[in-house]
Formats: structure tokens, C-alpha cells, sequence
């Protein structure tokens, strides 16, 4: 039995004998491919704990206790993990390593040319999410108002759109989940500018293209707003505002297995007390009065989602301002708008690699115009002035579209992916103006393809082709583009765009032109530079957009496609969350250089809705202590070109032409959160141009350039003040309520 | 007969000493966490654990150390990327729970998850704000008796405004609830975590 104790004893020994000898000193360095040096670096040796850490300079240095060949593993993430044999032998050993970055949707570097892109994928300071665009001081929680705020945008207040780059508002198309909207805005009346339907809440993702966007999105010339509707709500939630123009009410309710909601909302605006208490520059006969409703499902699939959103809007103004020819006439414009729009949408994982994403909507559109002129007593009256009597006009106009849109991905080797699809539209308009009938029938249908290319992190390539042809216009188009992003540090990048666009001319163009006119089209040069960290942005982006083929309407009514122009300048952005602990804020400037001869323009000249230099400044802080937050919003811009073009045989002239002074607004907003009972309530006050600086848009002329009037808004300032309240089935409060 | 008795002792011999082998390193390592004081000391510790847990491949402890010294290295450093710290956590995280899940990767997970919440609150609490959230919750369902799980909702609630239903008060009785479980907690095993004591205790004796 001694015997044995002994043998156990020296096989003990034996074995922590065998770790205590042969040390081996294992040193050496640690780059990335570039040759940069890395630090944090994790290099073992395999199956043992042996091992040690780069340092600041790259350098390692650990003992190893095991013997003979072993294999070295250098590893850290982000990057491709090296193994590699090594002898061990009691000599010391020295080996270097050189990482590579592995392809990674995280760090690769993305084409960001030409688009503002909100929603936290990349970790970049977010440009602006649904909570930005409801703190945009003066912005009244618009999502296009606040879009207004980032280089790009002109600073247009007398009609709605985004004038982006020296393009018309017409030439901005907006897209909810893939497929256009056709009417993103509300009814207006002239010289004032509507909001957009859309709540901001409604989106999870804002891109703002100012440019060069994908060959998935067409008939845009300038600019497009790719707008993702959120998934399932976080929970059922009821909710309840009310303010000093509008009332409303909604309910959102999560399945109990997390898989599917559906919600419905109401609202009501009416402006009869508001303009009660602000006065107003026009006489309204009818305040502006709104009804909308709307609900959605949203029904989570294998892997994907299917969601559907309806909106109903009713709205009727009136509005009564004096006629420009004559002081005792006076314009009564009355609009009365229906719309109905539906959406549905599925994306869903397909294995192997495929996506599929399939859009689709339908818009139901009417608008009932009436323009009289009258007398004193409000009575329609007749003055046997041709110029005045033939400006009365009764239009009714429906506008119904219908889209179908298929796109399918699938995921190459690392990240890179093509993709391909098509969109089909049919659309009718048909219009009694005085009346005369018009009726416009479209089919539309477009196929296009893209691939996005990593070649490696640091360099990638989105190469897109899109082709559409369109009934009414009788033509096919093709239209290429190409991106190039490359990463120039680890935080900066930047990418060079070439596109070209086409859009059908607008409806109007059509209704009175020959019917051979072809499509507009824009081509798109931009040059950009970024660089952004968590929490902040700085990008730099030239640009150079050239139009052909632009519209003519010489008073002969002859349209035709023979206009043309350009468009070029620089802009800047940047956004700090970073430098004030608490302090967001955006700086954005636009330099804008631009020239077109369209519409009557006689020749190339500096289109009315281009200000030449326009920046922003949007300041945001909330105090937690005090659950408030302020945000301020500055806006300048220099004056804008107007003219007055007279016909003079069978063509314009200039008449008479001058420059508005510089615009200037600065908005602010409050925001106060509280708790009441078990409700949450959100207390929001808010002044648009608060030094009440008389902006002026431009002029209208009277019928022979004589006279001309500035074009304001209907009151120097908007104020609102309301309470948002709501109840939500506080996820939270569960987990502490089932623990105690 | 003796040849046998030999070989057994051998084996024997073996496994005891791969055994120790790991208890050793996890002394070690649990060793150099507590007396880490800079964010390079505690990465260094991440790192050791790490190359544990990649040779044991069965052990889930020395990942979730790995990713518990990386996590607190983000809090001494404020300057780290919290981001980047947080992807290699939840790497170490997800290698761990491929082996067990339990409450306390849970609660890590919810660490994690403030931790980047906390880059920029006001826009990233609807994301890792519900990933927080939603690992508590988890972490609840596998083990409603680890106190630390209380620790941290009480933390979170303690700094969410009142406004959105946190606040001191409503915190109190989490705390309350940690402490008093950790009256009667015994970790499960050696090594187990056992953290959360004192730091409940101490949110606790403010209130007085």
C-alpha cells in the first residue's frame, strides 16, 4: 500500500511538474491590414490559457507553459480571427500578426451621398427621427417643415413641398414603405402653404434625398422622401390630445402573443376660435375645418411583417381676399377635399439568402374648387372686365392612383446584394373645369435593378439601372445610376454619385398641351464628405444637377419640351449632441446657384422659389430635472428673384423683375412631460417668427404688371398650445407590480 | 493489479489537476477583477477570461467574467466607445448563453443594453431601452430569486424621470426587495456570481 501513496505522489508530482518547467516567451506586434497599429487584441494559445493582450503600441508579450507544436490565435471582433502553427521549445518566439477587418454591415462604409439617413442601423448620429421632428422649434411637429431645416431645402412658405436644389415642389416625391403618395400634403389655398398628412409618429425611418438617390425610386426629378411606417407598437396604448386647433383620440392595441396590433385614430381640426383670437389677414368664410381618421393593422409573419394603414381626411376653407384688379371686387376661393389612401405592405425572408418586399396603395383624391368674384356684399357680381370676369372658375377633380411595386434581394457573398423589381401604376384624373371635361388616363410600369458591391470595408459601389415607360407619355426611359463610397478614416467617408431622373410633366401641362410631350429629366453629379461619430455629424456636398427637357408654356398655348437648366452649389451640415452635455443642435448651410427657362421663363433665369443663400439653426435641450425641454429654430435666407412676364406675340417678356429681402424666422417650442393620475401628458406651446419679422414670398401682379402685392402669410405667427395625453399599458409598471 | 491502481492514480492525477487548472484561473482571474482599478486593468482581465472560456468551451462563468470586466471598463473609461464595448460584450454574452442561460446573463444582457442606451438617451431608449427591459423580464422568468435582477431594475427606475414613471420613490421598493433577497441568497455553485450586495445596500441606506 506505501507503495502505492508513493506512485500517487509522483504521478502528482509528475504532473505539475510537467506546467512548471519549459516556459516559453511568446512576443510580437499587432497591425491591421493598413498597418495601423491595434491595441486590445486577444492572442492565446489554443486549448490553454496562456495568452496575452496587445497594448497601446501593438506590442504583446506573455509566458506559455505548454511544449512542442501548438497553434497561436490572434482574435478580436470585428475582424477575421488568424490561426497559425507555432513550436514551442523554451526559446523565446516572436511573431507578428496582421488583422484583417471583416466585412461588416456595422462598419462598412455606405453611400451617403444626396441622403439625410435617420433611424439608428448605423449607430451615426441619427439625422433626424420622429422625437427630432416633433422638437423642431416652430416646425408644429410637420415632418416637411422640419426637413426644412437641413441643407437642401428652400425656405418656402407660400405653397407646401420641399423646393429642393434649385428644383419645383413638384419635382420632391414623398414614398411610404416603396410605394409615392400621390397627395402628401392637405387641400390648400393660394399663397399658403398646407401640411403634410403624415403624423411623424407613424415612422420609424426618415430618409431625405436631397439628390442621387436609388434606381428603386423614380419620377422625382430633384428630391425623394423614403419614409418606413413603424412595426408592432411596444405596447397597447390609448391616447387623447387636445390643443387650441384640433382635438383627437386613438387606441393601439398589441396582441397578447406580441404578433399583431391594429389601432384606429380621429382627429378634428377647426380654426374658428384660433382666428378668433389671432387676426388674420384674409377674410375667411369658411375656417379651415379637418376631419381625419385612420387605422392600420400590422401582423408579424415568419420572418417578416405585413402592414396596412388607411387614412380618410375631409377638409373645407374658404377664403376671401381682395381682387388685385379691382378694390371693389373682392376673390372668394373655396376648396373642399376629400381623400382616402390606403397602403399595404409585406416584407418577408425568404431563406437562402432572398428578401421580398411588396408595396402597394391606392389613393382616392377629389377637390372641389370654386373661384368667384364679388362685390362688396359678397354676392357674385360681374365687372365685363374680361381680365377679372374670366378668373371665375369652378373645377371638380379626381385624381385616383393605384401602385403595385415587387422588390426582391438577396445577399451575396459578405454584404454585398443585388436586387431587382418593378412597379406598375394606374392612374386616372378627370376634371370639369368650367364645364369642360379632361380626362387623363396613366399606365405606368417601371423594372429596375441594383447591386450593392462591398469590395472590401473600405470601398463599396451601388450600381442601379431603372427603365419606365408611361402610356400617357407614349416613351420609354433608362436611367442609370452609380454610386462610390469610400472609407477615408475610421469615422469619415466620401462617396461620388452620377444619376440621371425623369418625371412625366404635371397634370396641368398636359391637360392644355399637345399630348407629345416627354418627360422631364434631371441629371445628378454630387461629391460628398462625412464624418460622424456617435454624437456627431459633419458633412460637406457639392453638387451639380442639369435639367433638359423642362416644360415651355408660351402664351400660344403651344407646350413644349424645350426648356432647360442647371442647378450647382455647396452645402454643409453639422450636428453636435457631443460638445454641451444636453445640448443638441444642427447647423445647416446652403449655397445655391441655379438658372432654368421653363414654364413662361423666357430665358434661363434664377427661378422665384431659389434663394441663393439659406442656412439654419435648430437648438434642442432638454432638462431632465424639470421635464421640460426648449428647442429654438433660426431660419435665413436672402432674398428670392420674382417677375412679372408679359406676352408679347408668341412669347414672354420680362415685364418688370426684382429681388424679396432676406426671410428670417425664429421659431421656439416648450415641451413639458408629466404624470397625471395614470396618464402621461405631454404639455407642447409653441410661436412660429417670433420677433414677427414680415417675410415676404414674392409678389402677385395684376393683370398688366401695374400693380404688383406681396405675397405674406395670412398672419405673421402661428402660436399652438396643447396637451397630449396617453395611457399606456406600461410594460414596466407590469414587471414591478407582478414583483412585489 | 498494481498497474492497474497506476493508471487510475494517473487518471485520477489528470483530472485533478485539470480541475484545479481551472479553479486555479478562475481565483486568478476573479482575483485581478477585484483588484482592477483602471479601464486598461479590466480589459486585460476581459481578455484572461476570455482565453479561459475559449479553452474550456464547456464553462459559461469565464464568459460572462469576460464580459462583466469589459462592461464595468466602459463606466471607469468614459471616454471608451461604449458601442464597440458593447458588440464584444455581447459576443462574450451569446458565447455563454450557447452553453446556459440563466438569470444572471440576463441581467448582463440588460446591462449591456443600458449601457448603449446611454450614448444618447433621448433618441436610443425606444430601442435598448425595451432590450433592457425585456432582459429583466427574462431574466425574472429563469430565476425570480436573484437579487440582482432587482438591483438593476431599481437602478433603472431610479434614474428614469418621473414623468415616465420612474423616480426615487418608485425605486425604494426594489432595493428593499434586493437586499432582502440577499439575506438568503447562496450562489449556486463556486465562482457563480455574488456581486450587487453592497451596491443595494448602499442605494438602500440613502433613502435614511
Amino acid at each position: 500500500m506505501k507503495k502505492l501513496y508513493k506512485w500517487v505522489f509522483i504521478t502528482l508530482i509528475i504532473c505539475t511538474a510537467s506546467s512548471l518547467f519549459a516556459q516559453t516567451r511568446v512576443t510580437g506586434v499587432v497591425k491591421d491590414n493598413h498597418g495601423r497599429i491595434m491595441r486590445g487584441v486577444n492572442i492565446s494559445i489554443k486549448d490553454s490559457y496562456d495568452g496575452g493582450v496587445s497594448d497601446s503600441a501593438g506590442r504583446f508579450s506573455f509566458k506559455c507553459y505548454d511544449k512542442g507544436a501548438q497553434t497561436i490565435i490572434a482574435k478580436s471582433i470585428g475582424y477575421k480571427t488568424i490561426q497559425q502553427p507555432i513550436v514551442l521549445a523554451g526559446e523565446p518566439v516572436s511573431i507578428n500578426f496582421s488583422l484583417r477587418e471583416e466585412i461588416n454591415e456595422l462598419t462598412a462604409v455606405t453611400v451617403t451621398a444626396g441622403s439625410f439617413e435617420a433611424g439608428d442601423k448605423k449607430r451615426a448620429a441619427t439625422v433626424l427621427n420622429s422625437l427630432d421632428v416633433v422638437t423642431v422649434g416652430g416646425a408644429n411637429g410637420d415632418i416637411t417643415n422640419a426637413l426644412k431645416t437641413l441643407p437642401g431645402a428652400q425656405q418656402v412658405g407660400e405653397q407646401e413641398g420641399l423646393f429642393v436644389r434649385g428644383g419645383t415642389g413638384y419635382e420632391t416625391k414623398q414614398f411610404i414603405d416603396g410605394t409615392m403618395v400621390a397627395n402628401p400634403y392637405g387641400a390648400s389655398v393660394p399663397d399658403i402653404a398646407s401640411r403634410g398628412r403624415f403624423s411623424p409618429f407613424l415612422f420609424k425611418g426618415t430618409v431625405f434625398s436631397t439628390g442621387g438617390y436609388s434606381a428603386q425610386y423614380g419620377q422625382a426629378l430633384s428630391s425623394a422622401v423614403i419614409l418606413e411606417t413603424i412595426d408592432l407598437p411596444e405596447s397597447s396604448q390609448a391616447s387623447a390630445s387636445i390643443s387650441s386647433v384640433f382635438l383627437g383620440a386613438g387606441l393601439q392595441e398589441l396582441a397578447k402573443n406580441k404578433k399583431s396590433s391594429w389601432g384606429v385614430n380621429y382627429g378634428y381640426v377647426n380654426l374658428v376660435l384660433y382666428f378668433a383670437l389671432v387676426s388674420q389677414g384674409p377674410a375667411y368664410f369658411h375656417k379651415p375645418e379637418v376631419h381625419n381618421a385612420d387605422a392600420n393593422f400590422r401582423i408579424k409573419t415568419k420572418g417578416g411583417m405585413i402592414k396596412y394603414y388607411t387614412t380618410f381626411g375631409a377638409s373645407n376653407i374658404g377664403i376671401r381676399r381682395p381682387n388685385i384688379d379691382s378694390f371693389l371686387m373682392n376673390n372668394a376661393f373655396r376648396i373642399v377635399n376629400y381623400n382616402w389612401y390606403n397602403n399595404l405592405s409585406w416584407r418577408e425572408y425568404l431563406g437562402k439568402g432572398w428578401r421580398m418586399n411588396l408595396g402597394s396603395s391606392v389613393s382616392l383624391n377629389t377637390d372641389k374648387i370654386n373661384l368667384q368674384i364679388q362685390n362688396q356684399l359678397n354676392q357674385r357680381a360681374y365687372t365685363n372686365l374680361s381680365y377679372i370676369d374670366s378668373t371665375n372658375v369652378a373645377i371638380t377633380s379626381h385624381q385616383n392612383l393605384a401602385q403595385l411595386k415587387a422588390v426582391f434581394e438577396k445577399k451575396l457573398s459578405g454584404i454585398s446584394a443585388i436586387r431587382f423589381g418593378g412597379e406598375y401604376w394606374y392612374g386616372t384624373v378627370k376634371s370639369v373645369v368650367n364645364d369642360t371635361n379632361h380626362l387623363l388616363t396613366d399606365n405606368f410600369a417601371s423594372l429596375f435593378s441594383e447591386a450593392d458591391i462591398y469590395l472590401t470595408n473600405d470601398l463599396a459601389a451601388k450600381i442601379g439601372v431603372r427603365s419606365e415607360y408611361s402610356s400617357q407619355v407614349g416613351q420609354f426611359n433608362v436611367a442609370p445610376r452609380i454610386s462610390l463610397a469610400y472609407k477615408t478614416g475610421e469615422h469619415s467617408q466620401m462617396s461620388a454619385v452620377y444619376g440621371q431622373f425623369y418625371q412625366k410633366p404635371e397634370n396641368n401641362y398636359l391637360y392644355y398641351g399637345n399630348k407629345d410631350l416627354g418627360y422631364v429629366k434631371a441629371t445628378h453629379y454630387l461629391l460628398n464628405y462625412m464624418k460622424t461619430t456617435t454624437l456627431q455629424t459633419f458633412r460637406l456636398e457639392a453638387f451639380y444637377k442639369k435639367y433638359d427637357n423642362l416644360i415651355e408654356t408660351p402664351p400660344t398655348y403651344q407646350f413644349d419640351n424645350n426648356g432647360s437648366g442647371y442647378a450647382q452649389g455647396i452645402e454643409l451640415f453639422w450636428r453636435d449632441k457631443k460638445t454641451i452635455q444636453g445640448l443638441d443642435y444642427w447647423v445647416s448651410y446652403s449655397y445655391l446657384d441655379t438658372k432654368r427657362q421653363f414654364d413662361k421663363y423666357p430665358t434661363q433665369l434664377a427661378p422665384t422659389f431659389a434663394a441663393t443663400h439659406t442656412a439654419s439653426l435648430v437648438v434642442k435641450r432638454f432638462f431632465t430635472k424639470l421635464n421640460t425641454g426648449i428647442n429654438f429654430t433660426y431660419s435665413f435666407a436672402t432674398g428670392r428673384p420674382y417677375y412679372y412676364f408679359q406676352p408679347a406675340g408668341n412669347k414672354y417678356i420680362i415685364g418688370d423683375e426684382g429681388t424679396t429681402k432676406n426671410y428670417n424666422t425664429f421659431g421656439c417650442s416648450v415641451n413639458y412631460l408629466a404624470k397625471i393620475k395614470k396618464s402621461f401628458v405631454v404639455f407642447v406651446a409653441s410661436a412660429t417668427n417670433i420677433f414677427n419679422s414680415n417675410n415676404v414670398y414674392g409678389y402677385n401682379y395684376n393683370h398688366n404688371g401695374s400693380y404688383k402685392q406681396e405675397i405674406t402669410s395670412p398672419a405673421p405667427r402661428f402660436f399652438f398650445l396643447g396637451a397630449f395625453l396617453s395611457w399606456g399599458v406600461d410594460r414596466r409598471q407590469d414587471a414591478i407590480n407582478n414583483n412585489l | 493489479m498494481k498497474k492497474v491502481l497506476v493508471i487510475v492514480s494517473l487518471l485520477v492525477a489528470t483530472m485533478v489537476n485539470a480541475q484545479s487548472k481551472f479553479e486555479g484561473a478562475m481565483v486568478k482571474g476573479l482575483g485581478q477583477l477585484k483588484d482592477a482599478k483602471t479601464a486598461a486593468d479590466l480589459t486585460d482581465v476581459s481578455s484572461f477570461f476570455e482565453r479561459v472560456g475559449d479553452a474550456e468551451k464547456t464553462q459559461w462563468l469565464p464568459y460572462y467574467y469576460a464580459a462583466l470586466s469589459l462592461y464595468r471598463s466602459a463606466w471607469v473609461d468614459k471616454s471608451l466607445d461604449k458601442d464597440k464595448v458593447a458588440d464584444k460584450c455581447k459576443d462574450y454574452i451569446s458565447k455563454a448563453q450557447a452553453i446556459e442561460n440563466n438569470a444572471d446573463l440576463y441581467c448582463l444582457v440588460q446591462q449591456v443594453a443600458v449601457l448603449q442606451m446611454m450614448v444618447d438617451p433621448m433618441s436610443r431608449w425606444q430601442t435598448y431601452g425595451v432590450q433592457a427591459k425585456d432582459a429583466l423580464a427574462s431574466a425574472t422568468k429563469a430565476d425570480p430569486t436573484n437579487p440582482r435582477i432587482y438591483y438593476l431594475q431599481g437602478m433603472t427606475t431610479y434614474n428614469t424621470p418621473e414623468a415616465y414613471g420612474g423616480g426615487k420613490a418608485v425605486a425604494k421598493p426594489l432595493f428593499q426587495k434586493s437586499v432582502d433577497l440577499f439575506k438568503t441568497y447562496v450562489p449556486a455553485k463556486p465562482f457563480y456570481p455574488t456581486w450587487g450586495k453592497e451596491e443595494a445596500e448602499k442605494m438602500l441606506a440613502a433613502y435614511n
